[in-house]
């Protein structure tokens, strides 16, 4: 049935922002001369993306020396052929003209501080004349690494063999940490990076907050698609009416800060009305009885006046999922540090899961364990003589949170900051601790490819070179199969900069510290650790990956499931947690409310962008330059906001941003809400595409609400307010 | 080529999740200029809070099989080419508008360096004998598929195979072949 579309529903939304965006420059790569469509690449280098965390295998096209096209590799399970946007837009890294040029040393001149450019030599010489000075008088357990990244391996195995033995990072209590507490704490593992979750096979799929679609992990949004086309029941539960909650059978516009509520009333509803999978819960669960006395009050009448969502809304969900299980899945999420009960609302969810049957289950939790391996025959030897290892003063913490390391370094316990990859002043909320934490530093190193906000506060800045320039080391994971694969130069570092990939700076420091024997040459090191798996460099620079079968992922006839909980079960009920004080059934206590005339502030991801990391992407920047503060239509024409002006944000400390956003009012957003796009409103003028651009949400966020079980930033309880 | 080529582009709107991967994806292979694109993103919203829909859809030259581009043109840079592709000799073309003018799926743009440009679906790699384009290879979604509608290999029957079928304004009468699968 052939029928048309009707003219006036046409609006085109990527040539839109073409038009009506004001450009810094030009192209930054200026390649090639007119009438060059289709250019033949001079050779296709297989490697490993670093856009996102995610890790695809990517092919780099490069004609006379440069990278012009970025395509998903066919064969690695990542990427299956596709990539997302940011990975076919990572070349603007590469060629970004405001990357940092040299190692830099800050100076004071005339009573003013300033950066001054240095040799690798001096910088590096600095550094560790400085640490080993700290060392001696202090003590190493003074010097904390912060990163984020693959490349970070070579500097924590250094530091390691140095003796510093303290390193966090922002990944784990700002974003997916208290999801991997919960899991351990049911399941007795975490959910793990790339998920493990049989998306593409669910029947079923509860969505809570996660907006696949505009969060482009590649796979996940590969097996999305799959799953809708093959007639998934989509539920999305989110205040905003995401892309996801469009392909969805229903969308539950929730009050915000209320998604432990409803999770606990599906538990209700399907302890109530025998709806879970009761074999499967007497084979591997304990802990029944304390749950359904636990969630007797979750009645699905109790959470609509808490959640706004109707009670038999709540009823028919928990019906679906028990009607299509197993194939049925809660998606756990990945950032979920949002309101400081983030270990207990991720508890449910793992319950929830498990009350479904779907553990190792088509459509369901899947667990991959088996590892391509590739053992490593260079022993890196822990230096432990000379530190003592941070313990966090969370009881479920099995990392540090990077703002209990802000705290204690504003008390004076630690001296020294080794900052690898990660802006932090633009990632753990609470702007003014961090800085308040970096002044009360002795001495700090942070090395990054761009100047970004982090780095204008370090007394050694190290530049390194692009994911596209450089090796790493391999990447031995799994994604449903078992794989190693590669990051191998696609080209010769910029010969205008003087940046050095992360192992060789390891290497220069190692070298200081009589350590030289731990970073033979890259290809040395990578072809030992390849042959002692049978393998060799040059097949793998060919082939980019190798992949093999993983015949465990779902539960075989007769397999009985083991777990590595205390009891041995899946723990619908922690006596661990109860041991700690905390509630061994997650309770839903209630969040702090609007004040009035302001909004609660949610963030997300967006295509493009992969947080701040990429908003000084001038390939990126075309198609989305800056972020948009949605507000729906009728709460902004009510306060007198015109769709498309700019405005301040004032947070409910009084805290102003920076630099205006751009209003998008919009139907598809709560009243009582707005949401923008992380990472934007950068403030170094040095990213010159980026600076200024859009607002700051990490800015806005200085109400921490923390996670008393694991030491998480709930971020998502501030509120805001516009001015012109 | 032993028979006549007819390509088309399928696109299924169910799948989409206009993340414009498809976009930079031509630009890096197509050379297209900064601020400029020959595919592009449509999100339509309709409704009101909460009772919404959301459409987004990948969109291009159409390839029409009487083109208004070609007809209009007065040079004969736009024109047809045997696979069934509209394609633009730059040589030939000076820049005039008319194309850009006649076009009813406002496809077109005028290169900086003074020739009309579009998508091509990718003629340089269908002559190399691939069968995707830069934006079909790249989908994350696989929403988009290249079929040969004279191919007897079944594949745009199956993708479209109990869908509704839409095609963009048919009063135009240009016999558009982009087919999206809602």
């Amino acid at each position: 049935m052939v029928s048309s579309y009707s003219r006036r529903d046409f609006i085109k939304i990527s040539s839109c922002f073409l038009a009506s965006s004001a450009f810094v420059g030009v192209n930054p790569i200026g390649l090639f001369a007119e009438d060059m469509d289709g250019v033949l690449a001079d050779k296709v280098v297989p490697t490993i993306c670093e856009l996102c965390f995610w890790r695809c295998g990517v092919n780099a096209h490069v004609k006379e020396g440069k990278v012009f096209k970025l395509t998903g590799q066919q064969d690695h399970p990542l990427s299956n052929g596709k990539l997302c946007p940011r990975g076919t837009g990572g070349h603007g890294l590469l060629y970004d003209p405001d990357r940092l040029k040299t190692p830099l040393i800050r100076e004071t001149v005339n009573g003013k501080q300033q950066f001054r450019a240095a040799s690798w030599e001096e910088a590096i010489t600095l550094i560790a004349r400085k640490f080993d000075q700290i060392k001696e008088t202090e003590g190493a357990d003074k010097i904390v690494l912060f990163s984020h990244g693959f490349g970070a391996s070579f500097f924590k195995r250094l530091f390691k063999a140095y003796g510093i033995h303290n390193f966090s990072a922002p990944s784990y209590a700002q974003c997916r940490g208290a999801r991997e507490e919960a899991f351990k704490l049911t399941f007795g593992h975490g959910v793990g990076s790339p998920e493990g979750l049989d998306i593409a096979q669910s029947k079923c799929l509860l969505l809570i907050g996660s907006h696949l679609g505009e969060n482009m992990h590649n796979t996940a949004v590969q097996d999305f698609a799959d799953a809708v086309s093959a007639g998934c029941k989509v539920i999305a539960v989110d205040p905003r009416f995401s892309v996801a909650a469009s392909k969805a059978e229903r969308w539950l516009p929730i009050k915000p800060g209320t998604d432990l509520a409803l999770i606990r009333s599906l538990i209700h509803v399907l302890l109530e009305e025998n709806l879970y999978d009761q074999k499967f819960v007497k084979d591997n669960c304990i802990g029944l009885e304390d749950l359904r006395a636990g969630v007797v009050d979750a009645t699905p009448e109790e959470a609509y006046s808490l959640t706004g969502i109707d009670a038999q809304t709540i009823r028919d969900v928990a019906r679906d999922l028990a009607r299509f299980a197993p194939a049925s899945l809660v998606h756990p999420g990945r950032h979920v540090a949002w309101y400081g009960d983030d270990t207990q609302r991720s508890r449910a969810i793992a319950i929830l899961n498990a009350l479904l049957g779907n553990y190792k289950q088509p459509g369901g939790l899947i667990h991959q364990t088996e590892k391509y391996g590739v053992p490593n025959p260079y022993h890196f030897p822990s230096n432990k003589k000379t530190a003592v290892k941070y313990k966090s003063k969370f009881p479920m913490a099995s990392k540090v949170p990077s703002n209990e390391i802000v705290e204690e370094t504003i008390k004076g316990n630690f001296k020294s900051w080794f900052v690898y990859g990660t802006n932090l002043t633009e990632t753990l909320g609470d702007q003014k601790a961090t800085l308040e934490a970096i002044k009360a530093l002795d001495f700090m190193v942070a090395v990054d490819v761009l100047p970004m906000e982090v780095t204008g506060y370090a007394d050694v800045v190290l530049p390194e070179v692009t994911y596209l320039e450089r090796y790493d080391d391999l990447d031995d994971r799994v994604y449903r199969k078992p794989y190693v694969a590669i990051r191998q130069p696609a080209v010769s570092p910029l010969s205008h900069l003087d940046a050095k990939p992360g192992h060789e700076i390891a290497g220069l420091l190692a070298k200081e510290w009589g350590l030289s024997e731990l970073f033979p040459p890259i290809e040395e090191y990578l072809d030992q650790r390849l042959q002692a798996a049978g393998l060799d460099l040059k097949t793998m620079k060919e082939k980019g990956v190798l992949v093999k079968e993983d015949k465990h992922i779902y539960q075989a006839p007769g397999e009985q499931l083991q777990f590595r909980t205390p009891s041995g079960k899946i723990e619908l009920s922690s006596a661990n947690l109860q041991s700690h004080g905390f509630d061994s059934v997650p309770q839903y206590t209630k969040h702090p409310e609007n004040p009035p005339g302001y909004y609660r502030l949610i963030y997300g991801r967006v295509p493009m962008h992969t947080f701040g990391r990429t908003a000084n992407n001038r390939i990126l920047g075309e198609l989305m330059p800056e972020n948009e503060l949605w507000i729906n239509q009728i709460t902004g024409q009510d306060l007198g906001l015109i769709d498309g002006e700019y405005v301040h944000l004032i947070n409910q400390e009084g805290k102003k941003s920076v630099s205006k956003i751009k209003l998008k009012l919009t139907e598809r957003i709560r009243p009582d809400v707005v949401y923008m796009a992380h990472g934007f409103g950068h403030t170094d003028p040095r990213l010159k595409f980026a600076y200024h651009r859009g607002a700051s949400a990490n800015e806005m966020i200085t109400q921490l609400t923390i996670d008393p079980i694991m030491g998480g930033t709930g971020l998502k309880n501030n509120f805001v307010t516009f001015s012109r | 080529m032993s028979r006549e080529r007819k390509y088309a582009m399928i696109i299924d709107t169910k799948r989409c999740v206009g993340c414009s991967a498809c976009v930079y994806a031509c630009k890096a292979e197509n050379n297209v200029p900064h601020g400029f694109c020959r595919d592009w993103i449509v999100s339509i919203t309709k409704g009101t809070f909460p009772d919404l829909s959301l459409l987004n859809r990948s969109e291009r030259c159409q390839h029409c099989e009487d083109a208004p581009c070609v007809t209009n043109c007065p040079t004969q840079a736009s024109h047809y080419q045997g696979d069934g592709t509209v394609q633009i000799d730059r040589d030939l073309c000076t820049g005039c508008k008319a194309c850009l003018a006649a076009c009813p799926y406002d496809a077109r743009y005028i290169h900086p360096q003074g020739f009309a440009d579009k998508c091509s679906f990718c003629s340089h790699r269908i002559k190399d004998g691939l069968n995707t384009t830069a934006c079909t290879e790249v989908c994350p979604t696989s929403c988009l598929t290249l079929v040969d509608l004279n191919s007897n290999d079944g594949k745009a029957e199956a993708l479209m195979k109990g869908r509704e079928v839409k095609i963009d304004k048919p009063h135009a009468g240009t016999k558009p072949k982009l087919f999206w699968l809602v």
